[in-house]
């Protein structure tokens, strides 16, 4: 039954990303495309995508996160880092520069795999290895951090 | 470069099906619907027990556009521009960049600046410059 949820809510978020826009890279590479607004080649769609999900999501969040507990786990996973440290800029910088040479985040890359994109696929194989990538060196003795957990997916 | 039309309501309102879904997930397994999280976490080394569940949301996020063909007949367009080597080297740095950075557009874009999270608000800030940036380059240097 948890399964079968987690798959629906999965689907809630795929359709989001193909009713939004946000599964076609044009449209996103044309969001971040800000030599084109003098040009009038500009799309601001993605802004109203953001706008729309931060909307619900602080009004939901705001709700659901006063429940004793989630309706299926223990407890709530909330992230409680407040600190600025290298990676949280570091990490986007590199992000960014993926996001803009393809137009692809791994939400709207992973729909476009029903799509029946090869080039999708392709993405999707070599994103799963810098994942890869950055899980081991994280997990690496040197880059453990006394002040910081060394958990580099704890937002 | 390929033209896009300006879709706000469409936009508006997928957006809004995106943030009802991380409320779902937030009320269903107290998670951030973060997707860069959801998929690094199908590779090793696991802490938890929450594989099958991760399966499941990447399952369904695969699963949309082949219900929406089912139900409607067509999809709407997708172009991809770039060719294999740019699709490689953008897969890898998206890949290593969000899970260096603990998260990507819907964990930090989205949940993140929900939680009024400054981590969230500076991981924003930056991959929002460098794909503008990125995309500048590619574009308009000459």
């Amino acid at each position: 039954m948890a399964i079968l949820i987690q798959f629906a809510i999965g689907l809630v978020f795929g359709l989001g990303l193909i009713v939004s826009g946000m599964s076609n890279p044009a449209k996103v590479l044309n969001f971040l495309d800000v030599g084109g607004i003098s040009a009038g080649t500009w799309d601001a769609s993605l802004a109203f995508v953001m706008a729309g999900a931060v909307a619900v999501t602080f009004i939901g969040f705001s709700r659901v996160l006063k429940l004793p507990r989630p309706f299926l786990a223990e407890r709530f996973y909330v992230p409680t880092r407040k600190d600025i440290d290298p990676r949280i800029i570091v990490g986007p910088a590199i992000f960014g520069i993926g996001w803009g040479l393809a137009g692809f985040c791994p939400g709207p890359a992973l729909t476009a795999l029903g799509f029946g994109s090869s080039s999708a696929f392709i993405f999707v194989v070599a994103m799963c290895a810098g994942m890869m990538l950055a899980r081991f060196i994280a997990n690496l003795p040197s880059s453990a951090r006394v002040a910081t957990p060394t958990d580099p997916l704890e937002t | 470069m390929i033209a896009t039309p300006f879709t706000p309501i469409a936009s508006l309102l997928g957006g809004a099906l995106i943030g009802l879904a991380a409320v779902l997930l937030m009320g269903a397994t107290g998670r951030i619907a973060g997707v860069s999280g959801i998929a690094a976490r199908l590779f090793p080394p696991y802490e938890d027990r929450e594989f099958a569940g991760r399966l499941a949301f990447v399952a369904g996020l695969v699963a949309a556009p082949v219900l929406v063909r089912l139900v409607t007949g067509s999809l709407p367009p997708q172009m991809i521009a770039a060719g294999t080597p740019v699709l490689i080297v953008a897969g890898l740095l998206t890949g290593f960049g969000a899970v260096w950075g603990s998260g990507c557009t819907s964990g930090h874009g989205v949940c993140g600046l929900s939680r009024l999270s400054v981590r969230s608000l500076v991981a924003t800030l930056t991959f929002m410059a460098t794909g503008v940036a990125t995309v500048f380059l590619m574009r308009h240097w000459s």
